[in-house]
């Protein structure tokens, strides 16, 4: 069945996307992520255009998220002293990253500062989870503990000025690297249209040493209100957000996510990561064979002016 | 737009002038369809085109075939043909070319190849088939239509002609008496919306005897045009209605699956 998407200006068959949020909420699911970083190439791959999928897929995002969090905080696994101070950060990474997303789109570089950003950023946080999971698997296997919070072990800039103790995540540390953590992750989700959330927990569990039992559920928090923001400004800055997509995302999504959070306890943790850095990975690969081989057609058009 | 006006009443002058010249037919012309909707099961729509060679009160129609060509436009629009080269290894968008104020949607239809009934310099001077159609670049300072086979133009009207919004159809009009014929407007479901011009041109011996035009508007309709125009107009609002309506689909999603 074919619907009009009102804003992408294309028809597109509603199945064929409500399978695409179903599979990809599945796996956001699983892993506790927003997805993003598979929906926005899905949805290029099928031909709507990369402005108004990275617009539009903020606030399906957003809807996974507010289920994950409504569940944490349920849990009590939410540290919000931390999740305010990252916060601080996202916003400010947020407006800087939507003016550049608008920047780069008048310059005709946007399409290759996506697909550039992506395989930087896939490769390395790729490499770095299949790595860190494989030495986890080894350990275990060995029968050594799993060493994620070594007590004492600071690195300098834990030390800088401003520290603060979160309570619920039990980490005495300056609020300067939770800013910049946060303000990394609210640039990248605003340019790339993906909560980043696959980039937050590791640096959560690795940077800053927040206990497994906090990490995920004080990471939505920055991640949903920087694409709740990121919705609102596309929306006002570029007027790229459609709805009707990101309706249609959405209940696939919701209801994918369900199973694939049941799907996810199965599996053990450093499983679980090794599979999401070899997905990561797959990912950013087959965005560099994008940008290296030679495109089919070198040619392609941009609307500048509608009058 | 001063310009696009003066155009158009030299298109005017010049269509009344050829008319009386000629003076011995006219064209009239309908259209299945005057306001196509586009609404959310919109999948494209072929328009049909109906019309007749009157002969001018007193006098009669003459013998000869007559061949015919249909030329519509959608409306105007500026768009950016970019082109790739290796820098470095990866593959960037180094030079680009801006079209202003070109069709957005371009469909040339005739009863037969044009070449086989008018000559090259006629085809030039009426704008007929898309390799005549100006379609004006910005070069530096200038605003000028390039030879046809410049590779930004080809290119432009090539892509175009992938997504099915610039066409030419050699048998699109069929007569179906010598006198009446019908031609098949092809609108693709992504068709742009606005106001479309429509070119009728009547030929016999090797010249245009006769023309005639008529407009079409393609509208988003209902829910669609709704969405579209809460986005545009009211960017903010419709921002914060798209974060609740995530929200709201969220916790509804908690709601109904939650297991504790």
């Amino acid at each position: 069945m074919q619907i009009y998407l009102p804003i992408a200006d294309v028809p597109v068959n509603i199945f064929l996307i409500l399978a695409m949020g179903l599979a990809v909420g599945f796996i956001s699911g699983m892993f506790g992520i927003g997805g993003g970083f598979l929906m926005t190439p899905l949805l290029i791959f099928i031909g709507i255009s990369p402005a108004v999928v990275v617009a539009s897929v903020s606030p399906q995002i957003a809807a996974s998220l507010f289920t994950g969090f409504l569940a944490y905080w349920r849990r009590r696994s939410i540290d919000f002293a931390l999740g305010a101070m990252l916060l601080i950060g996202g916003g400010a990474g947020t407006v800087i990253g939507v003016w550049l997303f608008t920047l780069l789109r008048a310059v005709d570089q946007l399409d290759l500062m996506i697909g550039l950003a992506y395989v930087t950023l896939l490769s390395v946080v790729g490499v770095l989870m299949v790595s860190e999971s494989v030495r986890a698997i080894n350990r275990a296997r060995r029968g050594q503990p799993a060493d994620l919070r070594r007590p004492g072990s600071h690195a300098w800039f834990h030390r800088l000025p401003l520290k603060f103790r979160f309570k619920r995540s039990r980490i005495y540390v300056s609020v300067i690297p939770v800013w910049a953590i946060g303000a990394i992750i609210g640039f990248i989700g605003a340019v790339l249209g993906v909560g980043g959330g696959f980039m937050l927990v590791p640096m959560l569990i690795y940077l800053l040493r927040v206990p497994t039992a906090t990490v995920i559920g004080t990471s939505t928090i920055l991640t949903l209100v920087t694409m709740t923001t990121a919705t609102i400004l596309h929306a006002t800055a570029n007027h790229l957000v459609d709805a009707v997509l990101a309706l249609i995302l959405m209940i696939g999504g919701v209801s994918g996510a369900q199973f694939g959070a049941r799907a996810g306890q199965k599996i053990r943790g450093e499983r679980l990561r090794l599979l999401l850095g070899i997905l990561v990975l797959l990912v950013g690969i087959r965005f560099a064979y994008d940008l290296v081989v030679a495109p089919t057609d070198l040619f392609s058009i941009r609307l500048v002016k509608n009058p | 737009m001063t310009m696009r006006r003066l155009m158009l009443m030299l298109a005017i002058v010049l269509g009344a002038f050829g008319a009386r010249q000629a003076a011995a037919e006219r064209l009239v012309v309908s259209l299945s369809n005057h306001r196509v909707q586009i609404t959310s099961n919109f999948v494209g729509e072929d328009l049909v085109l109906f019309g007749t060679v009157e002969p001018d009160p007193g006098k009669t129609v003459r013998q000869a075939n007559y061949d015919l060509v249909v030329t519509v436009t959608g409306p105007r629009m500026t768009f950016r043909t970019r082109r790739k080269e290796r820098v470095l290894g990866i593959w960037v968008n180094t030079t680009s070319r801006e079209f202003v104020q070109v069709p957005s949607y371009l469909a040339v239809l005739s009863n037969r190849p044009f070449a086989q009934f008018a000559n090259a310099e006629t085809l030039r001077r009426l704008q007929i088939g898309l390799d005549n159609f100006l379609l004006p670049q910005r070069i530096g300072p200038d605003i000028a239509d390039t030879v046809h086979d410049d590779p930004f133009r080809v290119a432009f009207v090539r892509l175009k002609s992938d997504q099915r919004l610039y066409s030419e159809i050699s048998n699109g009009v069929t007569f179906l008496t010598p006198t009446v014929f019908r031609a098949a407007i092809p609108l693709p479901a992504d068709v742009p919306t606005g106001t479309y011009g429509i070119n009728v041109k009547l030929f016999a011996g090797g010249a245009m005897i006769a023309h005639t035009t008529s407009a079409l508007e393609v509208i988003k309709a209902g829910f669609e045009q709704y969405v579209a125009e809460a986005a545009a107009s009211n960017g903010l609002l419709y921002g914060i209605a798209t974060t609740l309506m995530a929200l709201m689909i969220g916790w509804i999603a908690s709601a109904v699956f939650r297991r504790d």
